[in-house]
């Protein structure tokens, strides 16, 4: 499955096995660079948003609960509570604010993160 | 600016500087406040509660002094210059541009013989109380109460609080004659009797005898009789304090008060008079609605508005010994030709008449006792034509007069003077729940009796008082509880297929995740359940705002011995964790990493420890003072109490937070007037109090039961935390649950402690399954590799720290660096 790539990604980063990722559920991963990604499994699919929360600066959005507001896949900071769509990263408080997306693919073994092209 | 003096800092005086204050008068009126009292305004139509544990604190009506408002407390008036506009007081002289007489009344104590001995005592200020209860103290153990109306029930029942046997001597046939018919005044007496306090009726007091030591021995009745006793408390009557306006000249009324016209003037245009010691075209009102309607009424004058006080209503509502009384309107029947529908139960302990004009199609006033909860309905529609039949509107399963009965300028709320007009119009501009409408009306703000109506508003206004949890579900939290109860739900997947839409959110998930571990699902990161958790939830511990987490091993009751306190040190030490008191008697240990957390559990799990809920809407701490096992005036063993009841109810589920506390003895000093609840010790077993918080709204906790055993005492808590889980709301902590609870406290009160609801059995069989499969969360991840997953910084690189963590060190610790502040608007900011 691939998710949001707006150009096809040129590097893959292994995220984790498969089964690690459960459905609803999240992981931080270290990308390339240093950079961090918040890894979601949802019933919709999956995604990958920076994992700094904009409102705080703290490393955490991939402990926030997953879910969708009028049906557009959401996860919630579980610092202040700020609510982000999964799929184009917008702040559903600020539109202003936008976190970063990554495409996402799994083959059924590992999940991977595209980390070149986009964003 | 001009000169205001406000002579007298009781309820009325207080409300009067209030109402100008609201009216924007700070701009016109310098307002001096002087009071004989040696504290500011207090709640005097509350007094009594200073017997069950009310403090006069908890009485006080707060400060008004502030910007142009001076109070000067115990400082007496004691003459008027009315041509030089000065009035003399103990404390020095005050020129004026007006003057307020808010001198109240005095009680009235009739000139008997030996009516001044010691041990005679009056009941109206809070030093009043104090010498009643030290004559208590002093080994007194009967108490006669001369006068059987609303304030010598009270006095009567302070004397049995006080552990006194009480009798009540009153020269009418029956108990309050001034409110209540012959036929409401037998019952009551009935009642008052089975509460073990002697009546005696068309009884006169002839003398107080002096016993040997020459304080009062006994009370002489005109039939020759007499009553042993220790004290003798008089409560026939109250008169005004009109002393002033007399030596000035002032117009005051043939039986006393000060003369005042409807703008509350006195016959001297500078000076006015509200409240009791004023008298208004005849009469002397001695009831708090009056007199604040006064106050409003001078406030608008004061600041040129044309309001008026035509008389007011002299309805009450009040419970005395347990007992509703209320009687509104014409309730002695004196209008000519008028009729009298009664019930009179004496099985169920119910009497209740109504007075109707002589066609029976208007009502006129009427008389409740043993059960009042008709008196919000039937009170406003006084002067309306009554909705059906009249035996319908107080028959015992007589159904609430509907909002639609009544008209417009119906008084909803006696005590503020609201009407149905007031609050339709208030609900029309955006009042749509029943706090924003006391917010804005002040209805339902003093004696609550109006608040049933209220609700009854807001629905016949369309004010769907949605209960909805989120956009996912439209059932409130009980709601949805019930259905997973009834359903055997065990996910929330099931649950949101079945009863609810899409996929969920950061609302709905934890309210459904304290449901399910509320009835017991096994491990709260079992499976899907831990997607479900809130923040500290999900990892069992409390993030901070850098993203890492404090771990507060639970020491329950705060009691701890210096090896385990030294174990916390070491881990702290060897974890590089900042360390802090809490406000809960425990330590709290920042700058946890996520991955750092099964480490630190572990340490602490192998010295004995569990990490404990300090996060969470769960039980946070019991906390207690030393009680008997150190302090010299502990009456019970608080310490050991508190720790059995954390080790109780920990890990305990719940719409919120729950804290609770115990105290040893009455000086409270653990605080347990706080929590949600708390007990305090007595000599003869605890108090328990409940719906207590800190906070943004602080609130002490009112008496829900009195002197329980240990076993009594937690079956009570056993069933008062099983009904709050059950039917508050999410995020509602038990204050706002019982505030909003139809009957409040009472009905609470009956459900838990009387079982009126037959549910007593089912809420103790629940939180006996909790109590038997409660088990240690963290040593639970620590056994599981499942879980123990969730804990990693990167899932592809789980031994790297998260790099954007650091600290730098703060008076000797730990602290994060270089996130900033967050700057932009929250969603919780927003609600």
């Amino acid at each position: 499955m691939t998710a949001y790539a707006t150009e096809a990604p040129t590097a893959w980063t292994a995220a984790c096995p498969s089964a690690r990722l459960r459905p609803d559920d999240g992981v931080a991963v270290l990308l390339p660079g240093g950079r961090q990604a918040a890894l979601f499994r949802t019933r919709t699919g999956l995604y990958a948003v920076d994992n700094i929360d904009p409102f705080t600066g703290a490393a955490v959005l991939s402990r926030g609960i997953v879910g969708d507001r009028a049906g557009e896949p959401t996860v919630a900071s579980p610092l202040l509570k700020n609510v982000f769509s999964l799929r184009t990263g917008l702040s559903l408080d600020d539109p202003a604010v936008r976190l970063d997306t990554w495409p996402v693919h799994d083959d059924g073994t590992t999940v991977r993160i595209g980390t070149e092209g986009t964003p | 600016m001009e000169e205001l003096v406000v002579i007298g800092n009781g309820m009325v005086g207080h409300r009067l500087v209030e109402a100008l204050r609201d009216r924007g008068g700070d701009g016109r009126w310098r307002v001096t406040v002087v009071g004989e009292e040696p504290r500011s305004a207090y709640d005097r139509v509350a007094l009594s509660s200073y017997f069950d544990g009310a403090t006069a604190q908890d009485l006080s009506l707060g400060d008004l002094a502030g910007p142009g408002v001076r109070v000067r407390v115990g400082e007496r008036a004691t003459s008027l210059d009315r041509g030089a506009r000065t009035v003399t007081t103990t404390g020095g002289t005050l020129s004026y541009d007006r003057l307020v007489l808010a001198t109240g009344s005095a009680p009235f104590v009739p000139p008997v013989p030996g009516h001044d001995l010691p041990g005679c005592h009056v009941y109206r200020t809070i030093e009043d109380l104090d010498a009643i209860t030290a004559a208590a103290r002093a080994g007194a153990r009967t108490g006669v109460v001369v006068g059987g109306g609303l304030l010598g029930l009270e006095a009567a029942n302070a004397l049995r609080l006080l552990g006194l046997r009480a009798h009540v001597v009153e020269l009418a046939p029956h108990l309050m004659p001034a409110q209540v018919d012959e036929g409401g005044g037998a019952l009551l007496a009935g009642l008052v009797r089975d509460l073990g306090v002697q009546v005696h009726t068309g009884a006169a007091s002839t003398a107080v005898e002096a016993g040997p030591d020459g304080r009062a021995a006994r009370l002489r009745l005109a039939d020759g009789t007499h009553l042993d006793t220790d004290l003798v408390v008089f409560s026939v009557g109250i008169r005004p304090r009109d002393e002033l306006a007399r030596a000035a000249g002032i117009a005051v009324g043939e039986r006393g008060g000060v003369v005042v016209d409807d703008t509350c003037t006195t016959s001297d245009p500078r000076i006015h008079a509200v409240g009791e010691v004023a008298c208004h075209r005849g009469t002397v009102y001695g009831l708090i609605a009056p007199g604040n309607a006064m106050a409003e009424v001078l406030a608008d004058r004061l600041l040129g508005g044309r309001a008026t006080f035509t008389g007011a209503d002299t309805s009450t509502k009040l419970k005395l010994l347990g007992v509703d009384v209320a009687s509104f309107g014409d309730a002695h029947g004196r209008t000519p030709r008028c009729l009298d529908v009664v019930v009179n139960d004496a099985a169920t302990g119910r009497y209740a008449k109504l007075v109707l004009s002589d066609d029976a199609s208007t009502l006129l006033g009427g008389v409740l006792v043993g059960d009042a909860a008709a008196y919000a309905s039937l009170r406003p529609l006084v002067g309306s034509p009554i909705p059906g039949h009249p035996l319908a509107l107080i028959a015992p399963q007589g159904e609430p007069v509907g909002a639609d009965a009544l008209p417009d300028t119906a008084q909803v709320c006696s005590c503020n003077a609201v009407t149905k007009g007031d609050l339709v119009r208030a609900i029309g501009e955006g009042c749509h729940d029943v706090p924003a409408l006391k917010a804005c009306t002040r209805a339902g703000t003093s004696c609550g009796s109006c608040v049933p109506v209220l609700k009854r508003l807001l629905d016949k206004e369309g004010i769907a008082q949605s209960k909805a949890l989120c956009e996912h579900f439209t059932h409130s939290r009980a709601e949805l509880l019930e259905i997973v109860r009834a359903t055997g739900t065990t996910t929330f997947s099931a649950l949101i297929d079945a009863h609810g839409t899409g996929t969920g959110c950061d609302l709905c998930k934890p309210a459904v995740a304290s449901i399910l571990a509320s009835l017991g699902n096994g491990h709260i990161l079992e499976g899907e359940q831990a997607t479900l958790q809130d923040t500290n939830d999900r990892h069992l511990a409390n993030m901070q705002r850098n993203g890492t987490y404090s771990v507060v091993p639970r020491i329950p009751g705060g009691e701890i011995t210096p090896d385990r306190l030294i174990v916390i040190g070491e881990v702290a030490r060897d974890f590089g964790l900042y360390t802090k008191i809490t406000g809960g008697q425990r330590i709290d240990l920042f700058g946890a990493r996520l991955e750092q957390l099964p480490a630190i559990w572990t340490r602490l799990v192998e010295a004995g420890f569990e990490s404990g809920h300090a996060y969470g809407k769960s039980l946070r701490t019991v906390k207690s003072c030393v009680g008997t096992t150190w302090c010299r005036y502990g009456v019970q063993d608080s310490v050991g109490l508190a720790i059995r009841l954390e080790e109780r109810y920990r890990g305990l589920r719940s719409p919120h937070k729950l804290k609770s506390a115990v105290s040893g003895c009455a000086r409270e000093c653990a605080e347990a007037r706080s929590k949600d609840f708390g007990i305090i010790a007595t000599d003869h077993g605890w108090n328990l109090y409940v719906g207590g918080n800190g906070g943004f709204t602080p609130r002490h906790a009112d008496l829900l039961a009195s002197d329980l055993d240990e076993a009594a005492l937690i079956r009570c808590i056993d069933r008062f935390l099983m009904f709050y889980i059950r039917t508050a709301d999410r995020l509602q902590r038990t204050a706002a649950w019982i505030e909003a609870m139809d009957g409040g406290l009472d009905h609470l009160r009956e459900v838990v402690v009387e079982d009126s609801l037959g549910i007593a059995a089912d809420l103790e069989a629940a939180m006996d399954r909790h109590v038997a499969t409660y088990t240690d969360e963290w040593a639970a991840v620590l056994a599981d590799p499942d879980k123990l997953a969730r804990f990693q910084s990167f899932a592809n690189a789980p031994d790297t720290p998260d790099p954007t963590i650091a600290f730098t060190t703060t008076r000797d610790q730990p602290v994060p660096v270089g996130l900033g502040m967050p700057s932009l608007r929250t969603r919780e900011d927003a609600r």
